[in-house]
């Protein structure tokens, strides 16, 4: 009963502590706050003008909103490389700060599931895919199952995340049975949201570039490099910025698991590559496509050049670099990467997917404005909850914030 | 003090935020208000009631005289129990004129400035069925001598993937075959699109425009009524001819007789004559969609 009466007293803390801080502090959440807002503009307009401010067609139907979704829900699922050490391996630093992927996680589900949001043509017909409510054409559709795994996802790392920073509060130890199960579901939940994420391409027959088993895989292998990566990051900034203690050894294994990832992510686009020209034919017109141009089409080639000499710039500085000695190659390895994964998988596998459309037609896709701005709203809307998640993760274990009986 | 100032501060620029919040979103005040709260709250097609659609179709007609200055009579044609409908195509006369797209584009109440049509004619090199060696922008007189010409539409499949992968089951089809969208229940996510073999399907990037006096008034729910901005939209074999016994708009205007549409249940069709005695092959076989629209040669 006593919850009652200190939980909102947490909540009332916690907005406390998200709305307070120095000078930075409040500068960084203004400018997030300033290019939401062009976001938010953006996307009002395109909900009133229609999908025509866009650059897709009915050519190339998806663009940069698809192609960010799918990246952060491997943003998401990279978390895992944080909670499988933590808790399966028993690692005490990495179980330190493993609320940082966590957090991580939920603010890149939330990122993933807007980005689904802007794409759609009648955002207020959104409760027709809710289930129970609109009409759920489940289990047929991908779609509806990545509805499940990506709002079950969020669910299960808002819970843990919300619980554990709430014991802290509290000053107790935080109850095995109400965090743990939760956390060995979300590994599972983890691997599952990208995979179905994958499976939404990978099951089209009538687009060759992405009816390939090996697409799930590789969606789990790259977001083994992008969620580590991004945290090597967020937890210089967090060493930095807070009195929050960040071991070396948290680094140190993320870096290992880069070191293999993005090698095995590399592997994987190879054999992809491979199998597509080797065996030729109207199949490869796509990756023909992407890689070097069609019929005198070349709209993607620098940007998967790009990524590709990213990743494998960043494969090479990870496995010369030590990590303590060379953090700040390591540092700029992630920066690359993070990059690289980003077109590979965005920009370098929805776009292509449409070109040549099913009827072989060449129509090239280039983001418009509007698209940009709407991007960068959503980006500044998750990493505002990332930063907020972090500052009210490092308040409470730190005990900067706590509870105090009858304060 | 300083805590105080602290906080009015806050308030402040809290208030400042939620005042540039709203001016953000202002655009939406003029969407919102052409949107009603019936048509938020309307049901899927299938769940609507006689009473409820006779509603629904009245809102549209009226709907359509406010927004476009022509009053449609909208019905909702249901399909013949025992019919199943089939198209083929013959290849060896049709010469590309295009003269079905553009009945289609008239029929189908299309938008005008993008010349949109559910047909796409593509011209394809002699020798080959390959679509890659195929056109479908070509400007020159036809028919080119070393050419044909193959239109595609969609292709109405036994097995669709386009109604598997709509997560809101505003894609389905119906039981004379013709896949069907509900305008009012699509959300707009165009997996659909993404999932069609045939680019059968189109998205209405913005509302359609069309001139009062071009507007085709005799309109179905499920077909040719003028679709609202953001919703996917295809082919329905114009059901709201086929389905009262009339041709498609695309047949009628072939001038060389290409077209044949008919029931395939009835023995004594002539499509079912055409199945029966040409060698009538689908496209993209192997993808396992079972077309009802084939394509056939002459010897």
């Amino acid at each position: 009963m006593r919850h009652a009466v200190s939980y909102p007293r947490f909540l009332w803390r916690a907005v406390g502590v998200a709305t307070d801080g120095r000078l930075p502090f409040y500068a960084w959440m203004t400018f997030l706050t300033a290019v939401m807002l062009v976001g938010v503009n953006a996307w009002a307009h395109q909900v009133v003008q229609g999908m025509d401010v866009t650059g897709m067609t009915d050519h190339v139907s998806w663009g940069l909103y698809i192609a960010n979704f799918t990246y952060l829900v491997g943003l998401a699922a990279g978390a895992v490389t944080m909670v499988i050490p933590a808790y399966v391996y028993h690692d005490h630093e990495m179980h330190d700060v493993v609320i940082v992927g966590e957090i991580l996680a939920v603010a890149a589900i939330v990122m993933a599931l807007v980005f689904v949001n802007v794409d759609l043509g009648r955002p207020d017909r959104f409760w027709h895919i809710l289930p129970g409510v609109g009409r759920f054409n489940w289990p047929v559709s991908m779609l509806t199952w990545d509805v499940i795994a990506l709002g079950g996802y969020l669910l299960l790392n808002l819970h843990i995340t919300g619980y554990l920073i709430y014991m802290r509060f509290l000053g107790k130890p935080p109850a095995r049975r109400w965090y743990l199960p939760f956390v060995v579901i979300s590994i599972v939940w983890a691997v599952s949201i990208h995979t179905v994420t994958a499976f939404l391409y990978s099951g089209l027959g009538g687009r060759p570039f992405w009816n390939t088993a090996i697409l799930a895989p590789r969606f789990i292998a790259s977001a083994f490099v992008t969620g580590p990566a991004f945290v090597v990051l967020a937890l210089q900034l967090v060493r930095r910025f807070t009195t929050f203690h960040v071991g070396d050894g948290a680094l140190r294994t993320l870096v290992k698991i880069m070191r293999v990832s993005v090698l095995l992510n590399l592997f994987m686009v190879l054999s992809e590559v491979f199998t597509e020209f080797y065996s030729g034919g109207s199949h490869t017109a796509s990756a023909k496509y992407l890689y070097f141009g069609l019929h005198g089409h070349d709209g993607l080639v620098p940007w998967i050049w790009t990524a590709i000499a990213l990743n494998v710039v960043a494969a090479v500085l990870l496995l010369v670099s030590d990590t303590e000695k060379h953090l700040r190659w390591i540092s700029l390895a992630c920066v690359l990467t993070f990059v690289g994964v980003w077109i590979e998988k965005g920009m370098g596998l929805i776009v292509p997917g449409f070109i040549p459309s099913t009827l072989h037609e060449i129509v090239e896709y280039r983001p418009t404005e509007t698209e940009w701005r709407i991007t960068a709203g959503v980006w500044a809307l998750g990493l505002m909850i990332f930063t907020v998640g972090l500052k009210l993760a490092t308040s409470v274990f730190t005990g900067k914030m706590r509870h105090q009986e009858g304060a | 003090m300083s805590v105080d100032r602290r906080t009015a501060l806050k308030g402040v620029g809290a208030t400042l935020g939620a005042a540039a919040f709203a001016r953000a979103l202002a655009p939406l005040t003029e969407w919102t208000e052409t949107l009603s709260a019936d048509e938020f709250l309307q049901r899927h097609y299938k769940e609507l009631s006689w009473d409820e659609m006779r509603a629904v179709l009245r809102r549209h007609e009226a709907k359509t005289e406010r927004e476009y200055g022509a009053r449609p009579t909208i019905e909702d044609v249901r399909p013949t129990p025992g019919v199943e409908f089939g198209y083929a195509l013959n290849l060896s006369i049709c010469i590309g004129c295009r003269k079905c797209a553009e009945a289609c584009h008239v029929e189908n109440n299309h938008d005008r400035s993008t010349h949109q049509s559910y047909i796409r004619v593509l011209e394809m090199s002699k020798g080959s069925l390959d679509m890659e060696r195929g056109r479908a922008d070509y400007d020159h007189p036809v028919p080119q001598p070393d050419k044909f010409y193959m239109p595609v539409q969609c292709q109405q499949c036994g097995n669709p993937p386009c109604v598997k992968v709509c997560p809101v089951e505003a894609t389905w089809k119906e039981p004379d075959g013709i896949v069907v969208v509900d305008y009012d229940w699509c959300i707009g996510c165009r997996y659909c699109e993404a999932a069609c073999p045939y680019h059968a399907r189109r998205f209405n990037w913005r509302k359609p425009e069309v001139p009062a006096e071009e507007i085709n008034l005799v309109q179905a729910y499920l077909s040719n009524r003028i679709r609202p901005q953001g919703v996917m939209e295809k082919c329905t074999f114009c059901l709201h001819r086929t389905r009262n016994g009339r041709l498609p708009a695309c047949l009628e205007a072939c001038p060389t007789g290409a077209r044949v549409f008919g029931d395939l249940n009835d023995p004594k069709s002539e499509i079912r004559w055409v199945l029966e005695n040409k060698r009538v092959f689908v496209l993209k076989e192997d993808l396992g969609t079972d077309p009802r629209f084939f394509y056939f040669f002459d010897e």
